[in-house]
């Protein structure tokens, strides 16, 4: 399928956003969910698009910052995937495939980009020492800006060759074999992003809330909101009958005066 | 007397929405933070005194984004009074910032980054697996929504509080939050893991030709099934668990097990 020009535009300004999407972390709209969604827009395809997103998205759930620890980049997979299966006629499940690559490839860049962008905070220490807010305003600025060409650069080459035929040739030479079992992995590559979640927690002793949430789905039919509520409830019961939180309460009942304060800063 | 207004508090809140926007190797989110309170700056200083408060805050800096709402809050309250001719030296305004990132990091992560997020992606994944667009902007309006009220709210808590946040950060309150995050995130991870994998083993067992002429085929994945649904997606996750612990990169685990996927779909001892 060829693009037109302002589909290559709009494809171009939306892999941009997803690209500062991917360095602020704020809005969002690095995630599968809103950069497939769009792409898929833009495309003409915006079911698929949206089912590409959810996809990408529970496979991308543990992907985060943290610290100084860069995520795969979920903001380049979500935009190229999402071209390859509309604009390039491919099986979601190649798609996600070729997702995978893509987000560690965007890593890579993305530590690139972070490296280059030294240079800025260098140049807004020398108009710091003029004392120019603009200066620092536009380092601080062009910094983003090399962060949404990161993404938008990959994903325009790619919109542009799609139509080309040499793109479409070579994901047809995949062999069956290869988007079938990339299919079934599909179903269980999930549990590395949950696993990066409970890594996170680092909380062992919460453990068990994890092992009764994985029995009640196996042997109901509940949904993801009443899990959402069944957790909150145990959630605020294990913090209002936890001994720890309710020590200095008791050991400040006897005095009875107003010294509460006074022992809970003792206490912490 | 200088006095910052509320037009100041919103453009840092705007601004603080692109904190990560210069995040570098180097600094990581200093030029960031400068960025933010340049509204703040500009109100409460000129010449050599605002070459000073920029020079301040470029020093290395880095914290979970939203949860940098009540440092600059607090920051906007110090630097206020500085500006007022209190004797406030830099070493204590920024010892203050490195002070309290590295603990509201502890609590920012776990409960944005590991239960916020995670719910409500899966909340909108769940929605848009279906094709509908409702899942998307549900995420999307809930995430944001919540982010939004944290900045806002931060920043004003912060400002009002002034350094007393201290003794909150070090306090119970935000440990109770952290804590219950966290018995939220695990129970939804628990039930993820559960309903939304699929590991299908169709190698057959027995075939049993029964006495009306059907027959019964006895799989591996039916003992499974019948033993605990979801237990091979379990002992994955554990896998993948420890892999982690020994400093597995995630994305080397994932092209792991998408070849795992293609030998076993090769094979036939793993089906759709």
């Amino acid at each position: 399928m060829e693009l037109n020009g302002a589909q290559l535009i709009a494809i171009f300004i939306v892999s941009a956003i997803a690209g500062m999407g991917s360095v602020l972390d704020e809005f969002q709209t690095h995630r599968p969910l809103i950069a497939c969604t769009l792409i898929g827009f833009i495309l003409g395809d915006m079911t698929t698009g949206i089912i590409i997103g959810g996809t990408l998205e529970m496979i991308a759930l543990g992907w985060m910052n943290i610290g100084a620890a860069m995520a795969p980049d979920a903001a380049l997979a979500s935009v190229i995937s999402t071209i390859l299966v509309i604009a390039g006629h491919q099986s979601i499940g190649a798609g996600i495939a070729i997702a995978m690559p893509l987000a560690a490839a965007g890593q890579v860049l993305t530590i690139l980009c972070r490296t280059l962008t030294v240079f800025f905070q260098h140049k807004a220490d020398s108009f710091a020492r003029e004392g120019s807010l603009r200066g620092i305003d536009i380092c601080h600025l062009g910094a983003l800006g090399i962060q949404a060409l990161r993404v938008a650069i990959p994903s325009i080459l790619v919109a542009m060759y799609i139509g080309t035929g040499a793109v479409q040739s070579m994901l047809d030479a995949i062999p069956p074999v290869i988007t079938g079992g990339l299919q079934v992995a599909g179903g269980f590559i999930v549990v590395v992003g949950y696993a990066m979640v409970i890594n996170m927690m680092q909380a062992g002793y919460l453990m068990p809330f994890f092992f009764l949430g994985f029995v009640i789905a196996a042997f109901t039919q509940f949904n993801l909101v009443a899990f959402g509520v069944i957790g909150l409830v145990l959630a605020i019961v294990y913090i209002q009958l936890n001994p720890k939180y309710n020590k200095t309460v008791a050991a400040a009942a006897p005095s009875g005066s107003g010294n509460n304060d006074l022992d809970d800063d003792l206490d912490d | 007397m200088k006095k910052l207004t509320k037009s100041d508090f919103f453009w840092t809140f705007v601004r603080s929405n692109f904190a990560q926007g210069s995040w570098n190797m180097e600094r990581m989110q200093a030029l960031g933070f400068c960025f933010g309170v340049i509204p703040i700056i500009k109100r409460l200083y000129s010449g050599d005194e605002r070459k000073q408060a920029l020079k301040r805050h470029l020093e290395f800096y880095n914290t979970q984004p939203f949860v940098t709402a009540p440092i600059i809050g607090v920051v906007s309250a110090m630097e206020e009074q500085k500006a007022n001719g209190k004797d406030i030296p830099d070493g204590v305004i920024n010892g203050l910032k490195v002070g309290m990132m590295g603990p509201l990091a502890g609590v920012g992560d776990p409960i944005f980054w590991g239960t916020v997020r995670p719910i409500t992606a899966s909340l909108g994944a769940s929605f848009a697996l279906g094709g509908s667009l409702f899942g998307p902007i549900l995420f999307f309006v809930l995430f944001n929504l919540i982010r939004l009220l944290v900045r806002w709210y931060g920043i004003k808590y912060g400002y009002e509080k002034g350094t007393d946040v201290i003794a909150d950060v070090a306090g119970n309150t935000l440990q109770k939050i952290t804590e219950g995050a966290s018995i939220l995130g695990l129970f939804v991870m628990g039930a993820l893991v559960n309903k939304w994998t699929s590991v299908h083993v169709p190698i057959v067992i027995s075939t049993i030709q029964k006495q009306d002429g059907t027959t019964a085929v006895t799989t591996v994945q039916t003992i499974f099934d019948q033993l605990m649904p979801g237990l091979i997606p379990l002992l994955l996750t554990f896998m993948c668990i420890k892999l982690m612990k020994n400093k597995v990169n995630p994305i080397w685990i994932i092209f792991g097990l998408f070849a795992v996927g293609i030998l076993g779909y090769w094979s036939g001892i793993l089906g759709m």
